[in-house]
C-alpha cells in the first residue's frame, strides 16, 4: 500500500506541467462570458452559438466550449449581432472561412439530400412493410 | 418467397446503421481544418503592431506587388518555438515574412523574439482572434502566402518542420 501511494506520488510529480494546448495570458475578450443587454438580441446570439462549432474543441459548439478561441468567436457572434447583423449571414461568413463544417445546421444541398430525404424514405419504407397488417385489423 | 426476403429489410437497415456507425467512431475525425480563403482577397484589416521595433500590419501591406509570408503565431504557442528556426531559414533565403500575433502583449512577443529569434517584418496584434478567423484561420501556428495582388495563395497547418521549408518556399515563388 505505501508503494502504491508512493508508485502515484511519483507519477504524478513526473507528468509534465505544461498543457499540451497552451493558453494565453490575456483576459476572456469583452462578450466572451457575459451577455448582451438586449434579451431578444442575447437570445439569438445564443441560439446561434448553439449551432456553432468549436474550431479547437470540435465535437462542442461554441456555447459549449472554455476554449479561448471559443470565446473570442462567442464574442464576435454577439457583437455583430449587437452591430444588427443577421445570425444567417453571420453563420455564412464563418462557413465562406472554414466550410459548412463549422455549422451544426447542415445545408440543403445535393450532397446533404439523402439526409434530409431518409426519414421521408424510411417512414414510407415502414407503412410499405406494414401495410399488410392495417388491412388484416380492418377485417 | 418474395416476402421473406422483405422480412429481412429492417435487419439489413440496422446492420448498415450499425456499421456506420462503427466506421465513423474507429475512423479517425478530420482535425485539421483547411481556409476556405485560398484564392480569395486578404480580408481587410488593420492591425497594431504587437512588440517594439516592428509596424503593425493592414490588408494593404499585403498587396503591395510582391508576395508574402504571413505566420501566425503567439508567444504563448509551444509548436511556434518548434518552427522558428525554419522561419529564420525562409526569411535568410530573402522571403518577406509578416506576422500575426494571436492574442498577446507587446512584451510578451517582445521575449518571445528575443529568445527565438526575429524573422518578421511587420506584426500585427489580433487580441481577439478577429483576423485570424477573417483569415479561416483555426489555431497557431499557421503560415499564409499572399501574392502580390493581396491574394491568399497557399496554407501551412501547424508548424513548419525542417523538412518542410522547401515546400514552403515553393509555395512563395509560385506566388510570383
Amino acid at each position: 500500500m505505501k508503494h502504491f501511494a508512493l508508485a502515484v506520488f511519483l507519477l504524478a510529480t513526473a507528468l509534465p506541467a505544461a498543457p499540451a494546448f497552451a493558453d494565453s495570458a490575456l483576459p476572456p475578450a469583452e462578450y466572451s462570458y457575459s451577455q448582451l443587454a438586449d434579451p431578444k438580441q442575447e437570445a439569438s446570439a445564443k441560439a446561434l452559438m448553439e449551432t456553432l462549432r468549436c474550431l479547437v474543441c470540435q465535437g462542442q459548439s461554441i456555447a459549449d466550449s472554455d476554449a479561448e478561441m471559443a470565446g473570442d468567436m462567442r464574442a464576435m457572434v454577439r457583437r455583430r449581432i449587437a452591430a444588427g447583423e443577421k445570425p444567417e449571414d453571420i453563420r455564412a461568413w464563418l462557413v465562406g472561412r472554414y466550410g459548412a463544417w463549422v455549422s451544426y445546421a447542415p445545408p440543403v444541398e445535393p450532397l446533404t439530400w439523402p439526409l434530409w430525404a431518409a426519414p421521408l424514405l424510411l417512414i414510407g419504407a415502414g407503412l410499405f412493410l406494414a401495410r399488410g397488417r392495417f388491412k388484416r385489423k380492418k377485417r | 418467397m418474395k416476402r421473406r426476403l422483405i422480412i429481412w429489410i429492417p435487419l439489413a437497415v440496422f446492420v448498415i446503421f450499425v456499421a456506420t456507425v462503427a466506421f465513423s467512431l474507429y475512423a479517425p475525425a478530420e482535425r485539421v481544418i483547411r481556409s476556405r480563403m485560398i484564392g480569395k482577397p486578404v480580408p481587410a484589416f488593420a492591425l497594431e503592431a504587437a512588440a517594439p521595433g516592428h509596424q503593425g500590419l493592414t490588408s494593404a501591406d499585403l498587396a503591395a506587388g510582391q508576395p508574402r509570408i504571413v505566420n501566425v503565431f503567439a508567444s504563448w504557442c509551444v509548436p511556434c518555438i518548434a518552427e522558428a528556426p525554419q522561419l529564420l531559414a525562409l526569411a535568410g533565403q530573402g522571403i518577406p515574412i509578416d506576422a500575426i500575433a494571436i492574442r498577446d502583449r507587446p512584451e510578451d512577443v517582445a521575449d518571445f523574439l528575443a529568445k527565438w529569434g526575429d524573422p518578421y517584418q511587420r506584426i500585427g496584434s489580433d487580441r481577439d482572434s478577429r483576423v485570424q478567423m477573417a483569415f479561416g484561420s483555426s489555431g497557431v501556428p499557421e503560415t499564409f502566402v499572399v501574392d502580390g495582388q493581396g491574394v491568399v495563395r497557399y496554407q501551412h497547418i501547424g508548424d513548419i518542420r525542417p523538412e518542410q521549408v522547401s515546400e514552403i518556399a515553393a509555395a512563395y515563388e509560385a506566388a510570383k
